[in-house]
């Protein structure tokens, strides 16, 4: 699933992260890492200045081949809150258009002393491509490619659930929906798994599961209302509409009755389970409105998180520490 | 290997007579319901001990600052791992700040130490003490109030540990310093 060459690329000689790209090959430590950095910085948004000089100096570029204005609003939020420089760069809109290819686009935004890539794209593979061929001083960040990972939305994922539930070891995790096309559930079964998560729950229908999910160390479920049962967290994750090709659902209206999360639901769930969404959500089809704005919803804390958890990325990946 | 430079007992004795000056200083300047501010790890050791011997002038609880994110060299060393949030509990606009450190050396964390708290607001004025102030300052700045000034040499790094029994340590030059 992750076949995209050495996953050491993205560590320096010193184990410290150079990009961040995937969550295979990153070990529980710096994971950790990245959740307790995350976690300091969730005080600069209340204050009155929501600023810290940390990556002042810095110039950061956001390159987004697909559109994405939520993941790209945080990231920007994150990079200046770090006081660094963003560029916001449309790509479809400008360079490619043109003609000019990505390589050439990558070494004129280096000629612009660009510090950092925020990578987006529909091809699986991009950011790892854009990695292997950037400057040595330049590093990359994954913001989704294709099928293939999201890494940071599973981090603030995480971020999220260790806010509610504290330990991973004890927690049952369902993740309901549209598993096959998910970048974000691949890079969530990965977080869980290296942060050793209890028991982890994949709930959908067989034409949303890939071939390969038996081998990913999750319970699979067709049954919603059993996969629910006992749950102390439960991931929905959007129908990816317009990745669907062919008829793998019926309606949306059936999957609603199927795999959709009511109040009914929600409570063969343990009474104190949260549930999350990584946005932006079709009420109706994925969920119900009273269960996304109930007081079990945690899907507008995520998107704060997102912010605080981008910013330790940015910074640890920025700052290269000592030599090994 | 680090070598013991000052006992518990010693330590609590410069507490003591630093209690009394800063006691002094308040009561000279009119210093009204100040805030006290400790800089991460010993400097917010120091703040609680001087905190418990003002008992009777502080109404506000302590405030605790990680100037990590301030810090000058970031792009050398990185990111501390272990950063713990900065904490204020009230409103710094228009408050008399005392800052607590453990050691002043070069001056740096006491400059970062100022930037990140004019972030948070605007005090009226920020009074500077420490446990101990030694040679070597890089920038203009002073401690108002400081336990001891001794002789190090400029090789030597001084730690203190704590929490539960305050020590004073010389370490060897490559020893981890913490202060500075």
């Amino acid at each position: 699933m992750e076949a995209f060459g050495n996953t050491r690329l993205q560590l320096r000689d010193n184990g410290r992260l150079r990009h961040f790209l995937t969550l295979d090959g990153i070990g529980r430590e710096l994971l950790t890492e990245i959740l307790d950095n995350a976690e300091s910085f969730t005080g600069v948004s209340e204050r009155t200045v929501k600023k810290v000089p940390l990556l002042r100096g810095k110039v950061i570029a956001n390159l987004f081949f697909e559109n994405s204005t939520r993941t790209r609003t945080t990231f920007e939020l994150a990079a200046k809150r770090l006081s660094a420089d963003v560029l916001n760069l449309n790509i479809d809109a400008s360079a490619t258009s043109k003609g000019e290819s990505l390589l050439d686009t990558l070494r004129n935004l280096e000629a612009m002393h660009c510090d950092m890539f925020v990578v987006r794209h529909a091809s699986s593979g991009a950011a790892h491509f854009i990695a292997r061929h950037a400057a040595p001083h330049v590093s990359v960040i994954n913001a989704g490619d294709g099928r293939h990972a999201h890494p940071t939305q599973a981090m603030l994922d995480m971020f999220t659930i260790r806010r509610h539930k504290g330990d991973f070891s004890q927690l049952r995790v369902a993740i309901v929906g549209d598993i096959l096309h998910s970048r974000v559930a691949r890079s969530q079964i990965l977080a869980l798994n290296i942060l050793r998560a209890g028991e982890l729950r994949i709930i959908a229908p067989r034409t949303l599961i890939p071939a390969e999910a038996r081998n990913l160390g999750v319970h699979v479920y067709h049954d919603m209302d059993k996969g629910l049962n006992g749950v102390d967290v439960i991931i929905m994750l959007r129908l990816q509409r317009e990745r669907m090709r062919g008829a793998r659902l019926p309606s949306e209206h059936e999957f609603f009755q199927r795999y959709g999360l009511t109040e009914q639901r929600l409570r063969l769930a343990r009474p104190d389970a949260i549930v999350m969404h990584p946005g932006p959500i079709n009420r109706g089809v994925e969920l119900d409105s009273h269960v996304a704005d109930g007081a079990q919803s945690v899907i507008l804390q995520q998107v704060g998180f997102g912010i605080a958890v981008r910013m330790a990325v940015m910074s640890m990946a920025l700052g290269p520490g000592p030599a090994p | 290997m680090n070598k013991l430079f000052m006992t518990e007992t010693a330590i609590h004795a410069l507490l003591d007579g630093m209690a009394r000056d800063l006691s002094r200083r308040i009561a000279e300047q009119g210093v009204d319901a100040p805030l006290m501010v400790g800089i991460h790890t010993g400097g917010v050791w120091i703040a609680r001990e001087l905190a418990r011997r003002l008992a009777l002038a502080m109404e506000t609880p302590l405030g605790e600052l990680d100037i990590s994110f301030y810090r000058d060299d970031f792009t050398q060393i990185g990111m501390n791992p272990q950063v713990k949030p900065s904490h204020l509990p009230v409103d710094l606009d228009g408050r008399n700040i005392i800052l607590v450190d453990d050691v002043l050396h070069t001056g740096r964390t006491i400059r970062a130490a100022l930037n990140e708290l004019f972030d948070y607001g605007r005090p009226r004025s920020v009074m500077l003490a420490v446990l101990i102030s030694r040679a070597g300052r890089q920038l203009p700045i002073q401690a108002d109030i400081s336990g001891l000034e001794p002789a190090i040499d400029p090789q030597d790094h001084i730690i203190l540990k704590g929490p539960d029994t305050l020590e004073l340590y010389l370490g060897e030059p490559g020893a981890k310093d913490r202060a500075e």
